[in-house]
Formats: C-alpha cells, sequence, structure tokens
C-alpha cells in the first residue's frame, strides 16, 4: 500500500476541507468533529457534475444517517465514505485511505472506498 | 480505459434536446454528438407564436452552444443527414461530413406538409414551423393586407392569430366541415367558429382549395371547388404535419402506411442500434403531436441507454389552450365514439359557452369532454378522466355553471396521479418534495421541474401545493431543513434571545445530525446580523459558502471573481488606475457590472490575497459581492452636474451605501438614489429606492429587477434626511428578523400580512413598540463594520487557506484560459483536451506571482 504523508493534523481546518496533491491527483480532506472524535475523509476533489477542482471548498453536513459534502457549484451532495452522489446516484468519486502518525496525515494513492477514521 | 459508446442524435428540436439533456445528466461521461438540420441548438417551438408578440429569439432557445460546451456535447448546426449506411454504423451529411455512431437516434420531427394544389409554391405561399418561417411571415406580412391560413386545426387558428397581430385582415379556410374536427364535435366547432368570426377572422369552414391563381384586387386568389374565390396577399399552409421520416424509409427501417417510423415500447426501431422519439416516431399506429409524449420517448431512450427498463406506454392527447382569446379544451373521447358512450351537454349562448362530457354507459367515469369559451373545469374533467375516478352521483354537476365554484380538490388525487406531463411529475414527487423542504411554488418547480415545459399545468400544481401546505398546517411549512424544526426567522429569535453565539451550540440544543449546505450559511448569516463577528473567525468558517469563505465569488471553473467597492460608482481616476494595473498584472478579466463598479475574474484562489493586498493598500474595500449583503446604492449624477437635478443624489448614495455596507440579510440587497423624477438611477427597481424631489427624499420599498421584476411601493414621500435613515434602518432590520432563508424584500412584501399598510403602521406608527429597538441593533451592526479582506489580510491563519494545496505550491491544472476580444476567458471542455494534448493555447502562469503569506509557510 502507497501511503504518501501530506501534511501536519493542523493544516486541516475544523468542519470544513483543504486540498491535497497526491501523485498528480487533487485530494479533498475534510475534518469533522463527531461526538467529541475527530473524523478524517478523503475524497476526489474534482466535481464530476460541474467539471471543476472544487470540493475541498463545499460545506459539510449530514442528509439522514450519510455524511456529505455539497459541491459549492452547484449543490450536488457527495457521500464521503462511499464517494456516491446522493442527487445523481450513478457518479461516484474516488475515495481515499487515510492515517495519522506522530500528529501527520498521510494519504493512501489507491482509492478504497471505504471510510478511515483518525484513531 | 473501458471505450464510451458514441451515441448519435439527429435532430435538435424540442425532443432532441430533451434526450440529450437528461441523457447528460444520466451519464455524464456519455460521448454524445448531435446534428442539427436548423441554424441553432433547440428552441421551443410550442410558444413559438410568441415571437410575434415580442419573445426573442435567444428567449425561445431552450439551451445555449456555451451550455453545450460545458456539458461536453459536441454539436454541429446547419448539419442536414441525407443518408444512414447501417452495415458500418455511419451516417452521412449534405456537407460531405460522416458520423459513427454505436447507437443512432431519430429525433428528426416533421415538417408542415403543404397539399398538392397547383400555385402553391408562389413566394408568399409560406408554412409556420419554424423561426425561419416566421421571419419569412413577418417579412410578407409587411408588404400584405390580407391573409388566408389554410387550415383550421388547433396549429392553423394560432397561425391565423398571428397573422391578426401582424395587422393583416385575416382568413382562415377549412376543408371539413368544422374547426378543430379533431378535438372538438359539432356543437363545440361552432361554438368556437361565431366567437372567432366576432374577433375578426373570417371562417370559411367546407371549402376545398382547387388552385392558387393571380389576384385582381390582392397578389393571389384562392379557388374553391364549389366555384367561390377568395382573395388574398398571403397563404399560410396549416394542413398537418408529416414525419421527417425519409432517412428510416431509405436505409430500410420499417415505416408506417402513412408514414412515420415504426418503434416499439423502448422507442427502438426496426434496427436495435436505431432509436426514434417525438414526432418522427409511429407507436402503434399513432403520432404524437405533443412535446410531452416526445419527452417522454426521450426519457425512455435515456433509460434503456443507461441500463434502465423505462417503456413507452402511450400518453394522453388532452388538449387546453387559448386560441385567438378563446379559451378551448378537449380530453379523451370527445366524440363519443365508445360504444355505449352518454354525453352532457351545456349551452349558454349568451356568454357563449359551450361543455360537453361523455361518460361510460354506467354513468360512472368520464371518458371526453369538450369545452369552448369557459375552461375553468378542464383540471378536474382531465383527472376524473386520467385517474379513472368515480364520478358523482349527478356528474352534470362538473360542468353546469353552480359548480364551477368548487374546484377539483387536489388532495383526493392519488399520490401516482400526474401532474405535468411534459416531465412526468406525478402528486407523489410534489409531495416527496415538499417533505424534503420546498414549500414554495418556485423551489418546486425548480426542485422537480414541474410546470417548466408547457406551462399547461401550472394551476393544478399550484393547487396541489395549496392544497398541502393547508393540510400540513403553516408551522411545518417553512422548516428550514432536516436538521433544524424551525423556520429563519424563528432560528433568529432563538440565537438572539439565547444568547447563542456558534453554530455548534445552535445545532447541540435546538437542532439534529450535523447540519448542511442549507441551515449552515443561513445560520452563519444569523450569526453574523446579530454579534457582527468576523465571519472567518475559527467557529464559522465551516458554515459559509465557498463565496464567504473566500471572500470572493467562485465562478464555474472554479476560479474567482473579486469586486471591490466603488461606493455610489464613484472613483476616482487614480483608483481606476488601480484596478486597471492588479487586472494587468493579474491578468484578469474585467468587466463593468449593473451596480456600476468592476469585476475582476479569473483570480486563483492562491492570488486572491495579493491581489486583495495591492487593492486594500490603495485604499479600496470588499464589495461584499460574494455575500448575502448589501450590494451597491447605485446613483445618477444628480443636482451637482445634472441640470435636471433636485439633490445631490450621488452624495446620498454614498453615505448609504457606507451606512449599510457588510451588511448580512437573508438574501443580497440593491440600493438607488435618482437625482430628480427623471430616475435614471431605476431606483423603482431595487430593494430600497430613494427619489429626490424638491422638498427632500421618497423612499420605495421592495422593488427588484432579475428574473422576477417587481415595481417598488412608495413608501413615504419628502422626508430629511434623518428620517430617511431612520426608515431604512427600521425596514432592513425588520426584514432581516422575519424574512425566510433567500427571500428578497420584494417576496418577502408579498407574504408580508397586511402588506404596504401593515409595514407603514410598523415602521411609521410605531404600532408594536419595536422601531427603537431595530434602530439600536442597526447602530451596533453599522459602528462593528469592519472589512473583512483587511482583516483577513492580517490575519496568517485565516490567510494559510488560500492555497489550492496543502502540500504543493502548484496551481489547478484544471483552469486554463484562452484570449477572446483582447481578454482572458475560461477555455472550454474541448480547448482544455486539445491543451493536455500538448496543442499549444495561451496558459497562464501563476509561479511568477508567489503570495508573500504562503511563501513563507512552506
Ligand atoms: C406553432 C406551433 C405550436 C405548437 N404548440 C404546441 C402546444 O401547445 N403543445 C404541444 O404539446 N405541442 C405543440 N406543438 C408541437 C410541438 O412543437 C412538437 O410536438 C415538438 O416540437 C416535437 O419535437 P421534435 O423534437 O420531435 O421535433 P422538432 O421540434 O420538429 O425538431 C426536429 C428537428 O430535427 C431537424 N431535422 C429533421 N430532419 C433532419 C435531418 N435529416 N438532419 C438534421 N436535422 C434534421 C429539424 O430541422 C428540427 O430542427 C406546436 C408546434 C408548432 C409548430
Ligand atoms: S435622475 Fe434627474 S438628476 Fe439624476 S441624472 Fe436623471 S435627470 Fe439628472
Ligand atoms: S404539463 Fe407541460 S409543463 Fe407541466
Amino acid at each position: 500500500m502507497a501511503w504518501t504523508d501530506i501534511c501536519a493534523f493542523e493544516d486541516l481546518v475544523e468542519n470544513s476541507g483543504i486540498c491535497a496533491l497526491l501523485n498528480g491527483q487533487q485530494v479533498a480532506v475534510f475534518l469533522l468533529e463527531l461526538q467529541g472524535e475527530p473524523q478524517i475523509y478523503a475524497v476526489g476533489n474534482y466535481d464530476p457534475v460541474g467539471g471543476a477542482n472544487v470540493l475541498s471548498r463545499g460545506i459539510l453536513g449530514s442528509v439522514g444517517e450519510q455524511i456529505v459534502v455539497a459541491s459549492p457549484l452547484y449543490k450536488q451532495h457527495f457521500d464521503l465514505t462511499t464517494g456516491q452522489c446522493l442527487e445523481q446516484p450513478e457518479v461516484v468519486i474516488p475515495v481515499y485511505g487515510v492515517k495519522l502518525q506522530q500528529g501527520r496525515l498521510w494519504l493512501n494513492a489507491e482509492q478504497q472506498n471505504q471510510q478511515a477514521s483518525a484513531a | 480505459m473501458q471505450q464510451t459508446k458514441q451515441i448519435l442524435v439527429i435532430g435538435n428540436g424540442m425532443v432532441g434536446h430533451h434526450f440529450v439533456d437528461q441523457l447528460r445528466a444520466k451519464d455524464p461521461l456519455a460521448q454524445i454528438t448531435v446534428l442539427c438540420g436548423e441554424a441553432q441548438l433547440a428552441y421551443d417551438r410550442v410558444h413559438l407564436s410568441g415571437y410575434f408578440s415580442g419573445t426573442s429569439a435567444e428567449q425561445l432557445a431552450l439551451t445555449t452552444e456555451e451550455a453545450y460546451q460545458a456539458a461536453n456535447i459536441q454539436y454541429h448546426l446547419n448539419c442536414w443527414v441525407e443518408q444512414i449506411n447501417r452495415e458500418q454504423q455511419l451516417v452521412l451529411t449534405s456537407q460531405g461530413g460522416s458520423f459513427y455512431y454505436d447507437e443512432l437516434v431519430l429525433a428528426t420531427g416533421s415538417y408542415a406538409f403543404v397539399p398538392p394544389i397547383p400555385g402553391n409554391d408562389q413566394p408568399h405561399c409560406l408554412v409556420y414551423r419554424t423561426l425561419q418561417d416566421l421571419d419569412a411571415i413577418a417579412q410578407s406580412a409587411a408588404l400584405s393586407k390580407v391573409g388566408v391560413v389554410i387550415g383550421g386545426g388547433l396549429l392553423g387558428l394560432e397561425a391565423a392569430n398571428a397573422l391578426k397581430q401582424l395587422g393583416l385582415h385575416t382568413h382562415v379556410v377549412e376543408f371539413a366541415p368544422q374547426l378543430m374536427a379533431v378535438q372538438l364535435d359539432q356543437g363545440g366547432g361552432q361554438m368556437l367558429s361565431q366567437k372567432i368570426t366576432e374577433l375578426g377572422v373570417q371562417v370559411h369552414t367546407g371549402k376545398a382549395t382547387q388552385a392558387i391563381v393571380a389576384g385582381a384586387e390582392c397578389r393571389y386568389q384562392l379557388q374553391f371547388a364549389d366555384g367561390e374565390s377568395l382573395e388574398t396577399d398571403l397563404v399560410l399552409f396549416s394542413a398537418g404535419i408529416r414525419p421527417y421520416d425519409q432517412l428510416a424509409r431509405s436505409c430500410g427501417l420499417a415505416v408506417g402506411e402513412r408514414g412515420g417510423i415504426v418503434v416499439n415500447d423502448q422507442c427502438q426501431t426496426s434496427d436495435p442500434h436505431i432509436y426514434a422519439i417525438g414526432e418522427c416516431a409511429l407507436w402503434q399506429q399513432k403520432i404524437f403531436g405533443l412535446v410531452a409524449p416526445g419527452y417522454q420517448m426521450a426519457r425512455v431512450v435515456v433509460s434503456q441507454l443507461t441500463g434502465g427498463e423505462l417503456s413507452f406506454t402511450g400518453a394522453d392527447m388532452s388538449t387546453k389552450l387559448k386560441l385567438l382569446g378563446v379559451e378551448v379544451g378537449s380530453i379523451g373521447d370527445a366524440h363519443a365514439r365508445t360504444p355505449g358512450a352518454l354525453s352532457y351537454v351545456f349551452t349558454d349562448p349568451r356568454a357563449q359557452v359551450y361543455k360537453k362530457m361523455v361518460v361510460s354507459s354506467d354513468g360512472k367515469r368520464l371518458l371526453g369532454a369538450v369545452l369552448v369559451g369557459d375552461t375553468s373545469n378542464y383540471d378536474s374533467l382531465l383527472h376524473y378522466a386520467l385517474n379513472d375516478m368515480l364520478l358523482p352521483k349527478q356528474p352534470e354537476q362538473l360542468i353546469l355553471p353552480a359548480a364551477s365554484g368548487a374546484p377539483l380538490a387536489a388532495l383526493t388525487l392519488p399520490n401516482n396521479a400526474t401532474i405535468c406531463s411534459c416531465h412526468n411529475v406525478a402528486k407523489g414527487d410534489i409531495v416527496a418534495a415538499m417533505d424534503s423542504g420546498c414549500c414554495d411554488l418556485a423551489s418546486i418547480k425548480s426542485c422537480t421541474k414541474a410546470s417548466t415545459g408547457c406551462g399547461g399545468c401550472t394551476a393544478l400544481l399550484k393547487s396541489v401545493v395549496d392544497d398541502e401546505l393547508k393540510s400540513r398546517g403553516v408551522e411545518v411549512k417553512n422548516h428550514l431543513c432536516e436538521h433544524f424544526a424551525y423556520s429563519r426567522q424563528e432560528l433568529l429569535h432563538l440565537v438572539q434571545v439565547g444568547g447563542i453565539k456558534t453554530f455548534a451550540e445552535l445545532l447541540s440544543r435546538h437542532g439534529q445530525g450535523l447540519g448542511c449546505d442549507i441551515c449552515k450559511p443561513t445560520v452563519g448569516s444569523i450569526l453574523a446580523s446579530s454579534w457582527n463577528d468576523y465571519v472567518l473567525k475559527k467557529p464559522h468558517v465551516g458554515l459559509q459558502d465557498t463565496n464567504d469563505t473566500f471572500l470572493a465569488n467562485m465562478q464555474k471553473d472554479g476560479s474567482y471573481s473579486v469586486v471591490p467597492r466603488i461606493a455610489g460608482g464613484e472613483i476616482t481616476a487614480e483608483k481606476l488606475l488601480v484596478i486597471g494595473q492588479v487586472a494587468l498584472d493579474f491578468n484578469l478579466y474585467t468587466k463593468i457590472t449593473g451596480g456600476q463598479r468592476i469585476d475582476l475574474f479569473g483570480a486563483r484562489l492562491e492570488q486572491l490575497p495579493a491581489i486583495w493586498q495591492r487593492l486594500v493598500d490603495a485604499g479600496f474595500e470588499t464589495g461584499h459581492a460574494y455575500g448575502k449583503s448589501l450590494r451597491t446604492v447605485k446613483s445618477c449624477v444628480g443636482s451637482t452636474w445634472c441640470r435636471y437635478g433636485v439633490q445631490d443624489s450621488v452624495g446620498q448614495a454614498i453615505a448609504i451605501e457606507n451606512r449599510y455596507k457588510g451588511l448580512r440579510a437573508p438574501h443580497k440587497i440593491k440600493m438607488a438614489v435618482s437625482g430628480c423624477t427623471r430616475e435614471c438611477a431605476e431606483a423603482q427597481s431595487k430593494d430600497i429606492g430613494i427619489i429626490a424631489t424638491e422638498n427632500g427624499w421618497n423612499l420605495y420599498v421592495c422593488g427588484n429587477g432579475g428574473m422576477r421584476p417587481r415595481h417598488a411601493d412608495l413608501f413615504a414621500t419628502d422626508l430629511d434626511t434623518d428620517t430617511l435613515i431612520r426608515y431604512i434602518d427600521r425596514i432592513l432590520m425588520l426584514y432581516i428578523r422575519t424574512a425566510d432563508r433567500l427571500q428578497r424584500t420584494s417576496v418577502w412584501m408579498e407574504k408580508l400580512d397586511g402588506g404596504l399598510d401593515y409595514l407603514r403602521k410598523v415602521i411609521i406608527d410605531d404600532e408594536l413598540g419595536i422601531a427603537a429597538e431595530l434602530e439600536n441593533q442597526m447602530a451596533a451592526l453599522v459602528n462593528t463594520y469592519a472589512c473583512e479582506w483587511k482583516a483577513t489580510l492580517e490575519n496568517p491563519q485565516a490567510l494559510k487557506r488560500f492555497r489550492q494545496f496543502v502540500n504543493s505550491p502548484d496551481a489547478d491544472e484544471n483552469i486554463v484560459f484562452v484570449e477572446e476580444r483582447s481578454q482572458i476567458r475560461p477555455a472550454t471542455a474541448e480547448e482544455k483536451r486539445q491543451w493536455l494534448q500538448q496543442i499549444p493555447i495561451i496558459q497562464l502562469s501563476t509561479s511568477e506571482l508567489p503570495v508573500k503569506a504562503l511563501a513563507e509557510e512552506n
């Protein structure tokens, strides 16, 4: 598994996103506070509906049980654990593996559409 | 990578366009190519006649070339297909081009049929089908006095109306013994003839035209089989339509005896890789000459191509329309051809109303109806027919005048009843949209698309929505979203009373879940208008739309635009030079806005701080073009220069803009000040409009331009400046307190119980005793104003966010510009592809402009 050291945990913005470059791919990384526990999610930064690299600048939230980011362009919601677009289920964005080691954020270049927690 | 299928569409009429649109929405990657026979992309043929009453070609357009480019749809205009080669899966065009397809969709529609009458090919013998046809009609009408429409069907009468509007003395000639023989029975047809004749259009039924020869008084003479004749300058054929099926015919696809490309329930032709939809398709021996069934076929093919299972099951051909100002409706079996059918007929010769309903032999079901002169019962009748509902004991009640007062109870409709057939929206879809938070017609329309096709279902949609709202009770209807069971107004109250300062606190005390892109910005705005904290303070960061987060307006390619404040539109030459220099240095596209300031486009995220550093250093402040807040106070030049001006409108505009700048509100706010009653600043189309008088200022409120224009209401006259400002303070604060999310002042006023009078009582007479409180709240906001960009530039933590990548100084390579009219513009998808293939086009280097604050970071 190809893990890449990206940045310090402090570089993440709580309840919001940043964008990282991982082997030439743009990855949106979000930090969420869930019941007092920080959770980190990483998905592709490219919004296939709007056709621009903007998802890291979307608003985080929940739709029912699903944790989502809303694209700032046309407001479609993408599930952060599966990458699926709620409004257009046939559209799926990549989801990347995440780990925290000694205060550093690492991303896994292999797409894996499952969630990683910041344990 | 798996090869995606090449999908080729012939024809870009209404149905062809709907297909492309739906397919793109379902499959963002499909390769779609469209060959359009006409000179422009699809337009609204249904409302074509509007072209003669002022609707422009642009307004009729259903899409634009830019939209197709952005959606990555290849298209070729003026591209007529001559031949299909099924073996090689190629189509050939008249210009010699050839296109390969994996799946081919024929959406060629139909053409106007011109009966084989000798003389039918003369210059002023025209048809009514395309924009080009209409241009030709207008040109010919300008040289004519008398016009004849041959054909008294639906379209013929619409065409007659157009000729009448063009100022011609108009006749309609119909071969059958009555008008609209397809839709109306004899009684209905007679009533219609009578009404139309009274409107000044002469109707000639039972006339077979045999020749068009040179006229004596007019250009031509029509000669009829019965020996009579009619003089006219212009002949318009509206004798029916014929499907464009030649392509299918010549490549051996099955076609109907009387034309039309045969399709099955999947809209497949006899070749499984070729589909036909819209007016060119023949399904079970029927051609559907309406858009709604065509749209349905388009959806069927989209479903087939994307692994779905939708099939076409026929369509209802009922119609309701206004012809020459006469209301006409026809439902189902209008001619009572069903065995055993019974008819009820009601005529009112004085009001010239004719109504007939056809019921089943047991009197329990409605089979059809004809309405002329009054179609108020149409919706309820149609729903009895379509939903197979049991008729009341005395069905005649449905068309008798006493019953007109009792409209269809929408609540009794089943959830699967179709409300909008153009977009296939059932009542259940509307209820679901309302469950998920849409609570007014506008948002329901935009979310379900209901009522955005032919518009025929507007009244029904409204009654469904109203009834549904009523049944839910008023409290339920304005819940902000699934996370807060409160309206915006209630949340604002909770925030202010509870002294709540953060979203997290509000959510844990009054909400559930994590929030979303609806409640977060709303609460962000409420917090800002309540406490005026810096919007990028840590707890507020995640609440803001990207525009508020980065204090700039995101454009379609992810770049931003920058708008410095130019209060009142007044700017010094030095400052103009600064803006120009910044635009040059950062290679930005500049455009003057409607609000009298300058918009700079094409800034990358990481350039924003450097751009603003330059602007702030030169004395500019943020223009809040990104926020739901005061935008601009437009002004005319006023008494200082203008020979008509009676007050200094510029000075007043600047003072007002500086007072309310940065004020966060439920939606954007625009204002204007004119220096005299000539109103050059267009103040009456603004949320707050001020017009100078000899004695002071007239205050107008709650106007709007844009999509839903509303003329502002005159609120108070001849005010001195102090009173003027006090009133504006109070009105704005009341609006901020009580409006719904994203509700402009115009809609707020329309929904305000008691309207303008009530507003005057609260603001001028202070009947609620809150005037002082409103003023104090406003004063607090005014006194704590700070320019957000200045604050941001001084805050290294906030500046950290202005970079594309947390771990690299690179720029977003998907943002690419090309040059147009000596400035940059975003590259289209096609241009980007070329660029990726190393075909050189201008690309901007961003590394030349490192941002100070960021350089230290890395
Ligand atoms: C004045 C008027 C009023 C109407 N009012 C109503 C109404 O109130 N309600 C309603 O439901 N319907 C109405 N209709 C009918 C409605 O407009 C049609 O049902 C609808 O436009 C059909 O869509 P379509 O895409 O199948 O065909 P079209 O809109 O005719 O589009 C077909 C397109 O294919 C192109 N084409 C054909 N052959 C070729 C080829 N070989 N190569 C390239 N391109 C080709 C044509 O140039 C055309 O642009 C009205 C029509 C008219 C003319
Ligand atoms: S509104 Fe009156 S004062 Fe202002 S520019 Fe027009 S004419 Fe002059
Ligand atoms: S039925 Fe045409 S828009 Fe709804």
